[in-house]
């Protein structure tokens, strides 16, 4: 009997063993080990040495400051983007979508089957200066001819909003369809105007959702470089590039670290911070949808 | 994602009448965005039936099915399908079990340590893929482990645990603890009643977990990209022909994946549809 | 003053060897830095500089060669290759675009299987790839490499990464070798390496859009060519490029030329539409950039292929650039390496080659095969041929290679400056 009880005790420990050993191997250490190597100085010829050197740090954001503050604000911008484009639809599919909830839902998954590099890919085609949007608009003198969209931060922007605006609208429509309905007659009832009862109860209803959607939207958006080297120019260099190209170009291993763990910090404690703000059970949970 | 597939649909519901601007802005901005979020699908599929000639697929030059005769001419590709596909299964299974596991523990224990578990999953899910695959990188070369396909495993592995984790506990905190408890007073042992009751009734969670992680395996790059080694798998395959103009095969490989995949969620819906009616 | 092993230092000790007391580039000047780093070792002592060390090395290249000749001796034919190039840098059935003539010719006549794998998009992204397997004593799972002689290539070298070659088994090398690629200034002696093609780094154009002729780098500063100029974002072809635009030999550059090169990329930059690595000819193809920097076969496999473009070595001159064959340590299957580095210096060889890459052949007399299967072709495939045959850009004059240099050599402190010249421009 209490062997039984025992083994009940542990059963939650050895459950989770497996995979928390795992998380703790592969994502934990590894972190640790990225922030040792950033205070490491050395190269690859003469390898990389822990000395405790904090100039790594100073050293890349006196170089990339600029690329830095660059891919927040292009992930802000993409962002708002993804909000404004994909709260309306949300909102659409959440109250008018009736039966067909579940088809159009799965219509705005549908990106998801084909590869993120495949469907950036095709923009870079469909965008091309003699593509298939630009094309038919020079022809009918519509935009100059030197216009061009490729190789422009609107270009880069706008693929990131692409790629994430499902995640922006998925969970806003989990928060807007657990909204009673009877709440909306009762503040229909008692304010004059929808608008009125938008904003006081409907939105508010649905902020959860929204703030899981800026999460699982900004942070991506922030830190991919697959976009800026696909769609981008000269002048859209990403942080996550200057990462990738440390790492596999340059090979200061020590700087890529460093410059990783400062994006990782400045996007992590952002995200505790707001998910702190704003209670931290609801916007995980929501955000796991 | 799974909660979305879970919902069952539920009665139209109409509250009001729409003013009459908004009877038509509202849908017809929603499906300019779905036009949006589909067009460079319907560029992808189209593109596969292009009778392209030179090397770049640039120009419609007509129809044919000659992409869909020579898929696999182009070995390289094979290959790197083949390594997507097969990683995919093994990333699936492996972080299925061990998500389903922490998932369980997580939705029906309270055990010491379990603020810092969920903590750590938040982590895992809120951290830039860019970091992710540069830490498990940092890993690699100091201990100086080669990269290639084990490493693409471990990788993707580890970031799909807790989306798995994740969507079982939410199944497993909503599952009736009296089930069990029925099953066990009905004399059924610990083991008989987790494959019998338990694991039946978490099976919805665990299979749109298991569907995540290969949707997610097949698709990664960037973490991918960076603990590959000389493996290649398909995205990274497609991202290096980039630089010297897409094969048309690419596009039928990514239609053939898109097809499997859509069929695959519409039957998996039917099925659920079914069994809850 | 004897080794066992002198040819396999571990990385470690390398490492150590080289950390605080020698810079790798001044040892790199007395040449296969190998040899001098195994050298050391092999006596115990710490090296006294670059320039102490140089006749050491000479008395030492004969133990090492001894060494080398040893385990060239114990190798034998496997009958398998795995052969990492660069895509699009073979030549091609025309039939069936994985299907390589000369390979199979190769195949058919030593029996061995090379499995090709194009694998190699740019030097410093496939050193990072094979860095950490050879740094950890593993086979990269590659036999034969091609890599360009400058930064990468060195480093390979110094780290030892490389396996020096049997010298008597390179009978067509030495009887048909052009002298470009003999005794190159990157690789003394043919220690490590044979010249797989050489190229130039000029100008690509589009010339019915650009609607000039262009002649000059100063081109690429064309206030009416804004958005559709392409630059490539490299720390080597980029910086001497410019260095060519000021009127600077880059050969002899000093630091006040570098950054007069690039003030001259800064006022560049505005205009420029992107950084490329090597995905600049498929914009060029498509009309997004109309005039780019450019290598020379690109231009050639573009038009093959249903382009129009244009090559040009600006007035001011181009960068000869020479991509080399060498076999990476732990390597499974070296001799068969080496048969096929060999193999393709058979004149008739190196013709079936350059008539499909058209970059710069390393072997001379492939002029005279050309030249025959030219006369046996007909129609346009003739005409293809002939003008090939003649081609300046296949088989440059000696006073082509006048206006040709080639990449300013690098000391260690000389490098981080550089880069920290260059590398901001195109990591903008």
């Amino acid at each position: 009997m209490t062997r039984r009880r025992l083994r009940g005790r542990l059963t939650p420990y050895w459950l989770a063993l497996p995979g928390w050993l795992w998380l703790l191997i592969f994502f934990v250490i590894p972190t640790l080990v990225m922030l040792s190597l950033s205070t490491q100085s050395g190269s690859i010829e003469t390898g990389f040495r822990q000395t405790f050197d904090v100039a790594n740090y100073s050293q890349t954001w006196s170089q990339f400051h600029v690329q830095f503050i660059r891919s927040i604000v292009y992930g802000l911008i993409a962002t708002v983007l993804c909000l404004t484009i994909g709260y309306p639809v949300a909102y659409w599919i959440a109250f008018r979508g009736g039966a067909r909830k579940s088809s159009l839902l799965f219509l705005i998954l549908l990106p998801f089957f084909v590869s993120f590099v495949i469907r950036t890919q095709s923009w870079n085609f469909i965008l091309a200066d003699n593509g298939l949007l630009l094309t038919p608009l020079k022809s009918g003198h519509l935009v100059p001819q030197d216009f061009h969209i490729l190789a422009t931060s609107t270009a880069v922007v706008g693929g990131l909003a692409y790629n994430f605006l499902p995640f922006m609208i998925l969970p806003v429509y989990v928060a807007l369809e657990r909204i009673d309905p009877a709440l909306l007659e009762a503040s229909a009832d008692l304010y004059a105007s929808r608008t009125a009862a938008f904003l006081r109860v409907v939105f508010p209803l649905s902020l959860p959702g929204v703030f899981a959607g800026v999460l699982l939207t900004f942070v991506p958006a922030a830190s991919d470089y697959v976009n800026a080297s696909i769609l981008g120019g000269a002048k859209t260099t990403m942080i996550g590039n200057i990462i990738q190209t440390e790492y596999f170009t340059n090979l200061e291993y020590n700087k890529a670290a460093a410059l990783s763990f400062i994006l990782m910090a400045a996007l992590l404690i952002g995200v505790f911070a707001y998910a702190r703000a704003l209670g931290t059970e609801d916007v995980f949970e929501v955000a796991a949808g | 994602m799974s909660a979305v597939l879970d919902r069952p649909v539920q009665a139209p519901q109409r509250t009001r009448h729409p003013r009459r601007w908004r009877g038509w802005l509202l849908p017809t901005w929603s499906w300019l965005v779905i036009g949006w979020l589909c067009l460079p699908i319907f560029v992808m599929i189209l593109f596969g039936f292009n009778n392209t000639q030179g090397k770049f697929n640039i120009k419609w030059q007509g129809f044919t099915l000659q992409w869909y005769r020579q898929l696999f001419t182009i070995p390289d590709l094979t290959n790197a399908l083949e390594a997507s596909l097969s990683i995919a299964v093994i990333v699936t299974v492996i972080a299925t079990i061990l998500g389903t596991l922490l998932g369980m523990a997580l939705g029906r224990y309270k055990f010491r340590g379990i603020g810092s578990v969920n903590l750590l999953l938040f982590a895992n899910i809120a951290a830039p893929e860019v970091v992710l695959g540069a830490s498990l990188l940092s890993l690699f070369l100091t201990v100086g482990i080669p990269r290639g396909y084990w490493t693409i495993v471990i990788a993707q592995v580890m970031f799909s645990i807790a989306y798995v984790a994740v969507t079982v506990r939410a199944r497993m905190a909503a599952l009736d603890p009296a089930l069990e408890e029925a099953a066990r007073d009905l004399g059924a042992n610990g083991v008989a009643t987790f494959f019998r009751v338990t694991l039946p009734l978490l099976m919805p969670g665990v299979m749109a977990g298991a569907l995540l992680t290969f949707a997610l395996s097949i698709d990664d790059y960037i973490i991918t990209s960076f603990n590959a080694g000389q493996t290649v798998t398909f995205p990274l395959w497609v991202y290096g022909a980039s630089r010297n103009g897409v094969p048309p095969q690419v596009n039928v490989m990514g239609t053939l994946i898109f097809g499997f995949g859509v069929l695959l969620a519409v039957a998996g819906a039917a099925i659920n549809r079914r069994r809850q009616a | 003053m004897k080794s066992n092993e002198p040819d396999r230092p571990t990385p470690d000790l390398v490492r150590g060897l080289l950390q605080p007391r020698l810079s790798r580039r001044s040892a790199l000047q007395v040449g296969g830095l190998g040899a001098l780093a195994s050298a050391l070792a092999a006596c115990g002592v710490s090296g006294g500089g670059g320039n102490n060390a140089a006749p050491t090395n000479a008395s030492q290249s004969k133990s090492q060669s001894k060494a080398a000749q040893s385990f060239w001796d114990q190798q034998k034919k496997t009958g398998h290759l795995d052969f990492a190039n660069w895509p699009l840098y073979i030549d091609v059935n025309p039939k069936n675009k994985n299907d390589h003539p000369s390979i199979d010719l190769f195949e058919k006549q030593t029996g061995i299987h090379v499995n090709y794998q194009e694998v190699i998009q740019e030097n410093d992204s496939f050193f990072g790839k094979i860095q950490p397997e050879l740094s950890a004593g593993q086979s990269t799972g590659y036999d034969l490499m091609v890599i360009t002689n400058g930064l990468y290539l060195d480093k390979l070298k110094a780290l030892g990464y490389l396996i020096a070659l049997d010298q008597k088994r390179m009978t067509n090398f030495y009887k048909y070798a052009s002298p470009l690629v003999k005794n190159p200034s990157y690789d003394p002696g043919n220690r490590f390496t044979m010249a797989w093609q050489s190229g130039i780094t000029g100008i690509g154009y589009d010339p019915k859009r650009v609607g000039h002729k262009i002649t000059s780098w100063a081109d690429l500063q064309d206030p009416k060519l804004k958005g559709k100029i392409g630059m490539f974002g490299d720390t080597q072809d980029m910086p001497n490029s410019a260095l060519l635009a000021i009127g600077v030999k880059p050969e002899t550059s000093t630091v006040a030329d570098w950054k007069k090169a690039v003030t001259w990329l800064k006022k560049q930059q505005p205009l420029v539409r992107k950084y490329y690595d090597q995905n600049y000819i498929d914009p060029l193809s498509k009309g997004d950039i109309w005039v780019s920097m450019a290598w020379s076969g690109d231009i050639y496999q573009a038009n093959a292929s249903g382009a129009n473009l244009k090559f040009v070595v600006p007035k001011e001159g181009g960068v000869l650039w020479t991509d080399n064959m060498c076999i990476p340590k732990y390597a499974k299957h070296p001799l068969d390496a080496l048969t096929y580095m060999d193999f393709v210096y058979q004149p008739k060889i190196a013709a079936m080659l350059a008539e499909y890459i058209n970059y710069i052949t390393p072997v001379s007399s492939a002029q005279q095969a050309i030249k025959q299967d030219a006369q046996k072709a007909k129609g346009s495939d003739k005409a293809d041929l002939q003008l090939l045959a003649t081609s300046p850009l296949i088989f440059p004059s000696r006073s082509d290679f006048g206006r040709l240099h080639r990449y300013r050599v690098l000391t260690a402190s000389e490098e981080s400056v550089w880069n920290g010249l260059f590398e901001p421009i195109y990591q903008s």
